[in-house]
């Protein structure tokens, strides 16, 4: 078989295939199986995804007419999910905190700062860092950050106690909301740094170029230029960030020590659990009903997580009209 | 802007465009002042306490304020501050790139203990203390994301080639928005997901590995249609137009036209994604569970597969801790494996892709 290659002399621009579809198509049964076949498969990924909620719901349905006092935790479920989503809220909120003003710094540095051999690389640096498994962060989150982060966690408390965050006493093992937050932010680093990028990228060389003639130093470029440019993208970022961050299970599940305190003293020992190291930790030895409750927390889980991406995608999506529209 | 004309402008401005200022610190000066910082900050140290992470943060403290100033002095408090954020966003980079160098440290150094043929050879069947292996695990591992990649690959492939080469109107847009959603769905949600499906064909307390490779597919089939997506719409119009001004039917014009000339980036994307789904833990602790002997039949009974594996070794080491050593060897395989992925991924890309692109 011979494979057709584009020739060498000629390097046509990569140009969607919107004009290629001839008027009259004559209907042929290889044509007429195979659209039907990639129809399909479009098709069956919203099944799969319609298939998800439905599921998970009709899982959960078994609660409504349960008994409270059969429910994990004896208080019914509302109880039993309220510092769940705190926590979840709690541990990727810190993530967020720290990973965006990073993620942004970082992609500055590869678009803007670094020469263009070494951006490179640095790209691939940052694809491995979210290439490694997140059982492999866990690891490395309990038995080294926890141990390098002690000596803050004492003196955030020493210094600064007087603000509720901080308020201690410290955790003598380590394993803090705080430090499982700064897991969390290095665990998302990477998806907010590639699409920061790629929006800094975008940047229209020209608006750049006419900065820099206006005798622009390079950081007044970028704060005139690339920045406001990127906002939307950078928005979407953060919240594709927070998504990945809310449903992060095994990193929390390995380093936080949960004892389902609801509070907002994240250097203590006593921590809320988050939703998907509580489904983690639980599932492998419940049984009926519990199961069922913590399909119930999955499916909320489901839904936040959900409605974060799809604003994050809606951002996206509108920026991208946008651009179009601007040509 | 105030330029004045002056001589001691350096007779080539560094390769960024900045502004012709009438004074300029050398170009060895920022290098200059950051000996100078960590010398005094070493300086101060030695006369206090001396730690690692205290001589990286005065040095850094001490190089802001010292390169402000004098920059401030010299050129004026704009290129003060250009210097300042430059300082900033390196380090910021430099930051985050410290937790990869420590990961990667650690998990060579305390995976090297384990890493002998008996890890690759033995299983843990029987096994108390020290010894055992992890060969169920690895071999779980493979045939699991063996079957999710045989799941996911034809149809994510067959949905890019929808959405590229058929798709128009409303159904494309929505297939294309919720397969970007769709990257996000947490991982541990699959495993539920997977979980309540076969709940109701098997019966309650299923575990077995197919139905962790249908959890992993759901995680996977995203980013396959979306890497296929991005390749099959790289390859030129002309060459379908061509085809099909020879009377080719379009479905043999995919099949031997197109999808030949995207095959590198395809492979590219496919193995990238399975490198991504392949360390995946959440779904697979709640739908195959795990064992300490050798099953290869994805279709009866629990698996055991490496990241699971590693898990239950860290968190329940058994006697004297032999199961925390086996737990970061088995961290630095699936280390491996994953890297080893993206290597290949990469060098595939580079050794067939089309010249004259990128």
């Amino acid at each position: 078989m011979s494979t057709p290659t584009p020739t060498t002399a000629y390097t046509p621009e990569p140009v969607a295939p919107s004009p290629v579809t001839p008027t009259r198509t004559p209907q042929r049964l290889g044509d007429r199986v195979f659209s039907g076949l990639s129809t399909g498969s479009g098709v069956l990924i919203l099944v799969v995804l319609a298939g998800v909620a439905l599921f998970l719901v009709s899982e959960s349905l078994p609660l409504i007419g349960a008994d409270p006092k059969d429910l994990p935790g004896g208080n019914g479920l509302l109880r039993y999910l309220g510092p769940l989503v705190f926590g979840t809220l709690l541990a990727a909120g810190i993530a967020l905190l720290i990973a965006t003003p990073l993620s942004v710094a970082i992609a500055l540095f590869i678009s803007h700062f670094a020469n263009r051999r070494l951006a490179r690389t640095l790209g691939y640096l940052v694809d491995l860092l979210a290439a490694i498994p997140s059982v492999v962060y866990g690891l490395w989150g309990v038995s080294v950050l926890t141990q390098f982060l002690k000596p803050a966690n004492g003196w955030l408390a020493d210094h600064l106690g007087f603000i509720p965050l901080f308020a201690g006493p410290p955790s003598a093992t380590g394993r803090t909301m705080l430090v499982a937050g700064i897991v969390l932010a290095v665990m998302i680093l990477p998806i907010m740094t590639a699409i920061n990028r790629e929006v800094f990228l975008q940047v229209p060389t020209l608006h750049e170029e006419a900065a820099l003639a206006l005798g622009a130093t390079r950081w007044e470029m970028i704060r005139m230029t690339v920045l406001p440019y990127g906002r939307s993208g950078m928005v979407s970022a953060a919240m594709l960030g927070l998504g990945r961050a809310l449903g992060e299970t095994l990193a929390v599940l390995l380093v936080l020590s949960r004892t389902g305190a609801v509070t907002f003293n994240i250097i203590s020992r006593d921590n809320p659990s988050t939703i998907a190291a509580n489904i983690a930790s639980q599932f492998p030895e419940s049984t009926d009903l519990d199961i069922n409750t913590l399909i119930a927390t999955g499916l909320v889980l489901f839904v936040i997580t959900f409605a974060v991406n799809f604003a994050a995608r809606a951002v996206l999506a509108r920026r991208a009209d946008f651009d179009g529209a601007a040509g | 802007m105030t330029a004045t004309l002056s001589g001691a402008r350096p007779p080539r401005s560094a390769s960024v465009a900045l502004p012709r200022a009438s004074a300029q610190l050398p170009r060895w000066a920022p290098a200059a002042i950051l000996g100078a910082s960590v010398v005094a900050a070493a300086l101060l140290l030695a006369l206090t306490s001396f730690s690692i992470v205290g001589l990286v943060a005065l040095s850094l403290l001490l190089f802001v304020v010292l390169t402000t100033v004098i920059s401030g002095r010299v050129e004026g408090s704009r290129r003060a501050k250009d210097r300042l954020a430059t300082t900033a966003v390196t380090s910021a980079f430099l930051l985050a790139m410290a937790p990869l160098a420590s990961l990667l440290y650690t998990v060579v150094k305390q995976g090297a203990t384990r890493f002998d043929t008996d890890f690759f050879s033995l299983t843990m069947r029987g096994v108390v203390g020290a010894g055992g292996g992890a060969r169920h695990a690895i071999l779980g591992t493979l045939i699991i994301t063996g079957l999710a990649a045989l799941i996911s690959v034809p149809i994510g492939m067959m949905t890019s080639i929808y959405l590229v080469e058929y798709g128009r109107g409303r159904l494309a847009r929505t297939v294309t928005f919720l397969v970007d959603v769709m990257t996000g769905i947490p991982s541990i949600v699959a495993g539920l997901f997977a979980y309540a499906l076969f709940q109701l064909i098997v019966g309650p307390g299923v575990r077995f590995g197919i139905g962790g490779a249908v959890a992993l597919s759901v995680l996977m089939i995203p980013v396959v249609v979306r890497s296929c997506e991005e390749m099959l719409k790289l390859v030129p119009a002309e060459l379908r137009e061509a085809a099909y001004a020879l009377g080719v039917p379009k479905w043999r014009t995919i099949l031997k036209v197109v999808l030949p000339s995207a095959a590198a980036g395809i492979a590219t994307g496919i193995t990238i994604a399975i490198a991504r789904v392949i360390g995946e833990t959440a779904p697979l602790l709640l739908i195959v569970g795990t064992t300490t002997n050798l099953n290869l039949n994805p279709f009866d009974e629990r698996m055991a597969t490496l990241p699971v594996y590693t898990y239950y070794q860290f968190t329940q080491p058994g006697a004297r801790g032999f199961g925390i050593d086996r737990a970061w060897t088995a961290a630095l395989v699936l280390m491996l494996i994953v890297i080893l992925l993206n290597v290949v991924a990469r060098l595939v890309a580079k050794v067939f892709a089309p010249k004259g692109t990128r």
